[in-house]
């Protein structure tokens, strides 16, 4: 289906790393005047990213576990910091993800974005070369680099395009933030004080042969780096921003944020903190997963609790990504197969939903539930497609959250019974969130005239929408081609733990 | 030919693509071809298969695709499976199912939401019989959830009454609930089986060596391993199957349209947990501790929905309390080991409680959307045909021989007969004792039902006068062919010791034999329980004929009294279970949420732990703002002192290294 390139020797990864960026500068070129250009120009470098990706995907070997299509190139020799990257089974899904949101992102902004629409654009790619590289970068530096590089964008993203109360936010995200990957970095530079290199292979290599860490130095280290990524998943209790930061993020924002931004942090558990320092991980194993099952249940909780909607959408993620979490410190092949898997499902499912919410906030301004109620009759298409994302989220079997939901609980469980119960819960709650404000938002009687007028979807709407339910269908029926990319990787990394 | 099972739920699945997404284009009769013939011809396969295993004796199977794989380690096919039960049950919702989707046609004409309606009665069909296919748990609890949704969607159909999607929503959540559990038994399935498949589960010596095995449960000690199992299955079923305790979103349900009550709320959806127990019948075998659990549960839910039923006004909460307590029946029979008596039920149940609940639609439909009974009464004139076949179905369920109830609750009853007195288990004679009680009290509520909708002397209102109408075409028919099924049912499993030979027992394999016991034994028993069961029925008939009839005076003069005043608020109110669920749960609950949002993440983490650090910060900056005077000659003596230190500690370094 997708030609084997590698003959021609592409490099696939900076490819789909740089496009967006370079895509960034060519646009910095074009009159800002101009908006259909910039749109239609950005979508188009999307899709360029995206086909790509799925280059990326046709010469990924998904019968071993190893690094692939790797580049590596020497950038600043004296220190040793070389730029590396490549994919595995851990990444890989999650590129594609990233590479898959950000068209129907840029299609989502057509009508919602009037104001700046060239710097708003700008800020978009890069953030996407931030995010794609992060994910594929394999030198501590680079990675770094990549991670704080997409943090300015999503700031001024909220900043400037946001809310009422976008600065606020912003800074909130912002500070947030920067205190964890602070705590990384002086992580970062202890490691190659203590080892002589930022190559991540490398490092692991020397971590577990030549220059060990002891257990004070990797319970402090684990620290520093799990501090920095669980402020981004974010974990109980370092969750508040994320509220905030939804509430007054563009819908673009919303989108990239939850679809992929959060899933920055439990990559970084899963590629750094964890096998970096496995024995720290080990140690405080217990503290971690009651913080993961805290969250999953008081993350529902709150949802419960709130009366506007992406509030009620950010908790829940705080509610999804605790599971993810959970199944990060209860490593089997079974429940990091959940894990990532539920980190995709929850891009999509998330995603859609926040890209619906902000159909509707464009029709309405408002983000209430109690300006709502009855819609359904006003508007049928969206009622279904709404319908649809909900139900993935809340895990219905059939559709894709299930199987990632199940693959984690049942990992858990058969360790940890207490803990699988005690996350199972969140499968109640999460029904009970969601089902009370789809009534509310869109059952019951119609009380409010200005939603008399409320257009169903239109075409564009619909033509972004519909490859999150297909995603949604095939993940949810036939996740094995999925799965299958993900296991050789996940077999050697709980190998690698184990030992 | 072969039969690939893939099609018999792929078909109503294409009739929910087709209505759902190009209903409103298509125009009604399109919407009717496809809704109806859909179904209709996924019976025909069913029936088809049915013949091909009858003939051939072999289960046929469909080996689909991996669906949850992970090598080596969780292997989840998407694989069906049909044997004598499934097959049954298949014809059973697909046959059902059809005669409703034909009645829908009538009862729903000028809906709005038509097309919707149909689409969702087609996922509905899809995921039922996707339950009862899946070759295994996982599978089947797709059915299982995807049937709750669709009973969320059909309850809610009408949505902008806001009483409505609670009602849907009450529905999902407390089958979630029950799911939960469910999920839990999954997963001890799954860790200890190594597989889902219901052939391993079902496998007498896998099954054998996990009997021993226990587990232990903070707060509850230990338990068998088995037992457990079982128990979380069966909390399960006791939310889709509406047993206590979460039984209390089926009379809620009845919110939807009535030939959803019948379809799902009554024939098919409902009984997924009896089918669930049926399938899964060695493994509950293995745990005497669920089996009594089972027992209990099914008999008591049997009596207090029986009791609640006896003070319903609404024509169709009484069919629906009458339900749950039917289903309670069927709980009771798979607890006494009865399991080939308990599916038996689902069946004939199936039959006339579809009938009534159609009987009750035609009523409703004729009285424009009317539901009390109150407001009803000597309907019998403008709708006899209505009247006769609610008679026959009503006749049914009483256990009124030769109709289709009388045989299967005539067995059910035997069945704990046996188990109470002649092999004297106290504890099961006591839920017979329970079940048998509830016999008479259902021809008793059944018969008030008829009376107050048919009978007497006309309440119905002025308004309305003259236009009540027998309800032709495609709703009359429903109600004839399933009038003849109830009647007709019970013969598919004419015990032998009335002279048949317990057919569809011994062909969906439950069948079990009474090896222990004389076959002299066993007849005096059967007698003595078809006996007594027959007297129960008819005293519950005749006193009902009698309070409804010449002892109205009796009846109204107890109803006026103090205890019958009690008795009556204690039923009307349904045992204050809502209220008890609701002071209990689901408020408090709600409070914790909204305070746990107060005070843990506004004040203490947003309020004290990160406004608190900006706070500091910006205090230790505002202290440290001081020093920056302005004074030169401060920042010379700083300076100064700084560079002494660092002078110092370099001078100290420098004299280690030396040392070194």
């Amino acid at each position: 289906m997708i030609p084997e390139l590698d003959s021609f020797n592409l490099p696939i990864l900076s490819l789909v790393t740089l496009t967006p960026a370079i895509g960034a500068l060519l646009l910095s070129l074009v009159d800002r005047n101009n908006k259909a250009l910039l749109r239609q120009a950005s979508l188009m470098i999307s899709f360029l990213t995206l086909l790509f990706s799925l280059l990326m995907v046709g010469n990924f070997d998904g019968s071993i576990g190893t690094m692939q299509l790797e580049e590596q190139n020497n950038w600043i020799e004296s220190l040793g910091i070389s730029y590396h990257l490549g994919v595995d089974g851990i990444s890989i899904l999650l590129v594609l993800l990233t590479c898959f949101s950000m068209p129907f992102v840029f299609l989502s902004t057509w009508k919602a974005i009037d104001d700046r629409v060239k710097e708003f654009h700008i800020g978009l790619l890069l953030l996407q070369t931030g995010m794609v590289g992060a994910f594929v970068a394999l030198d501590l530096i680079l990675f770094y680099l990549f991670y704080e590089a997409m943090l300015i964008p999503m700031y001024l993203i909220i900043g400037i395009w946001g809310g009422r109360e976008r600065v606020k936010a912003a800074l909130k995200f912002f500070i947030y933030t920067m205190v964890g990957s602070l705590m990384m970095f002086l992580g970062i530079l202890y490691l190659y004080n203590h080892a002589g290199t930022f190559d991540l292979p490398l490092l692991l290599e020397r971590l577990r042969t030549t220059h060990p860490l002891d257990t004070g130095q990797q319970l402090w280290l684990f620290s520093a780096f799990t501090l920095s990524f669980a402020i981004k998943v974010p974990l109980f209790p370092l969750h508040t921003w994320l509220p905030d930061a939804h509430v007054q993020a563009p819908t673009a924002g919303s989108v990239v944020l939850a679809g992929v931004l959060l899933k920055m942090g439990t990559y970084g558990l899963l590629r750094f903190s964890i096998p970096l320092f496995p024995d720290a991980a080990f140690d405080l194993q217990s503290e971690m997963c009651w913080l993961s099952v805290i969250g999953i249940i008081f993350g529902a909780c709150m949802a419960l609790a709130q009366n506007d909607i992406k509030k009620l959408i950010a908790y829940s993620s705080v509610s999804h990504l605790g599971f993810v979490v959970l199944a990060c410190f209860v490593p089997d092949v079974e429940t990091i197969t959940g894990g990532i898997l539920q980190m995709i499902n929850h891009g999509l499912s998330t995603g859609m939903l926040f890209l619906m919410i902000g159909i509707i906030y464009e029709r309405r301004h408002t983000r209430e539930l109690a300006d709502y109620g009855g819609l359904a009759k006003i508007i049928p298409m969206y009622t279904i497609f709404f319908l649809i994302a909900v139900l993935s989220s809340i895990g219905l079997p059939g559709l894709n959250g299930f199987v990632g939901e199940f693959l984690i609980l049942y990992g858990v469980f058969q360790v940890f019974p207490l803990w699988g119960v005690l996350a199972s819960t969140g499968v109640v709650l999460g029904a009970l969130y969601m089902l009370n404000m789809v009534k509310r938002f869109l059952f019951g009687p119609l009380v409010h005239d200005q939603n008399r007028n409320v257009a169903d979807l239109s075409a564009r709407e619909i033509v972004y929408l519909i490859p999150f339910v297909v995603m949604m269908v095939w993940l949810g029926l036939y996740p094995a081609p999925f799965i299958n990319m993900v296991k050789p990787t996940l077999s050697l990394y709980v190998e690698m733990l184990q030992s | 030919m072969d039969i690939n099972l893939l099609w018999i739920p792929l078909l109503p699945f294409l009739g929910f693509l087709i209505n759902g997404l190009l209903g409103k284009r298509i125009g009604t009769k399109a919407v009717n071809s496809f809704a109806c013939g859909l179904p209709i011809l996924s019976f025909a396969i069913s029936y088809a298969a049915w013949s091909r295993i009858v003939s051939e004796g072999n289960p046929l199977h469909w080996d689909g695709f991996p669906w949850i794989w992970i090598e080596g380690l969780v292997e989840i096919p998407f694989s069906l499976h049909l044997d004598g039960l499934s097959s049954v049950m298949c014809m059973v919702i697909t046959g059902v199912g059809s005669l409703i989707h034909l009645y829908s046609i009538g009862y729903m004409k000028g809906d709005p939401g038509y097309h919707r309606y149909f689409s969702y009665l087609n996922l509905f069909t899809t995921f039922m019989l996707l339950l009862v296919l899946g070759d295994n748990l996982l599978l089947m609890f797709i059915g299982w959830e995807g049937v709750g949704l669709c009973s969320y969607l059909l309850i809610g159909f009408w949505y902008e009454d806001d009483a409505n999607c609670a009602a849907g929503r009450k529905a999902f959540i407390v089958n979630r609930i029950g799911d939960f559990a469910f999920l839990l038994g999954i997963f001890l399935c799954l860790k200890h089986f190594g597989t889902l498949n219901m052939s391993a589960l079902t496998d007498p010596t896998l099954i054998a060596t996990l009997a021993e095995q226990t587990l232990s449960i903070p707060l509850l000690g230990t338990m068998g391993l088995v037992t457990v199992i079982t128990l979380l299955l069966f909390i399960g079923a006791t939310g889709k199957s509406a047993q206590i305790p979460l039984y209390v979103w089926l009379p809620d349900a009845m919110a939807g349209p009535t030939p959803v009550s019948a379809l799902i709320h009554a024939a098919t959806m409902v009984t997924s947990g009896v089918y669930l127990c049926c399938r899964l019948k060695p493994l509950f075998e293995a745990s005497p501790v669920a089996m009594s659990v089972v027992a209990g549960i099914g008999a008591c839910t049997a009596l207090l929905a029986a009791l609640i039923a006896f003070g319903q006004n609404d024509i169709k909460k009484v069919l629906a309390y009458s339900t749950v307590s039917q289903l309670g029946y069927m709980f009771f029979a798979i607890g006494v080991g009865a399991f080939s008596a308990a599916f038996f039920h689902v069946v004939t149940h199936a039959f006339f409680k579809a009938l009534l609940f159609l009987g009750s639609g035609s009523v409703i439909h004729a009285m424009h959307h009317e539901q009390d009974m109150r407001k009803m009464g000597g309907l019998r004139k403008q709708l006899p045909f209505t009247h006769l076949t609610f008679l026959v179905g009503t006749l049914a369920i009483a256990g009124v021989p030769p109709l289709a109830g009388f045989f299967s609750k005539d067995e059910i009853l035997f069945a704990g007969y046996l188990q109470g007195f002649t092999l004297g288990s106290t504890e099961t004679a006591f839920f017979w004792g329970i079940s048998f009680l509830t016999a008479g009290m259902t021809a008793f509520y059944m018969i008030r039902c008829v009376a107050m909708t048919f009978w007497g002397e006309s309440r119905v209102d002025a308004s309305l006068e003259g236009k009540v109408h027998e309800p032709g075409g495609w709703i009359g028919f429903a109600l004839f062919v399933l009038a003849i099924a109830s009647a007709l049912g019970g013969f598919l499993n004419v015990p032998e010791f009335l002279g048949g030979n317990a057919t569809l027992g011994h062909f969906t394999g439950l069948h079990h034999g009474h090896d222990g016991l004389s076959s002299e034994v066993l007849h005096a028993a059967e007698w003595q329980s078809m006996f007594l069961s027959l007297a129960i029925a008819g005293s519950g008939l005749l006193f009902a004929m009698y309070c409804y009839g010449k002892g109205k005076a009796t009846r109204e003069g107890f109803v006026a009294s103090s205890p019958g005043k009690f008795l009556g608020r204690l039923s009307d109110r349904k045992f204050y279970v809502d209220e008890l669920y609701a002071a209990v749960i689901v408020r408090p609950f709600d409070m914790i949420c909204h305070l746990l949002f107060i005070i843990v993440d506004r004040i203490i983490i947003d309020g004290i732990l990160v406004d608190g650090t900006a706070l500091l910060t910006r205090s230790v900056g505002h202290w440290f703002r001081k020093i920056q005077t302005g004074f030169i000659p401060g920042y010379l003596l700083t300076f100064c002192c700084g560079a002494l230190v660092l002078l110092y500690m370099l001078l100290n370094l420098m004299k280690g290294g030396g040392a070194q």
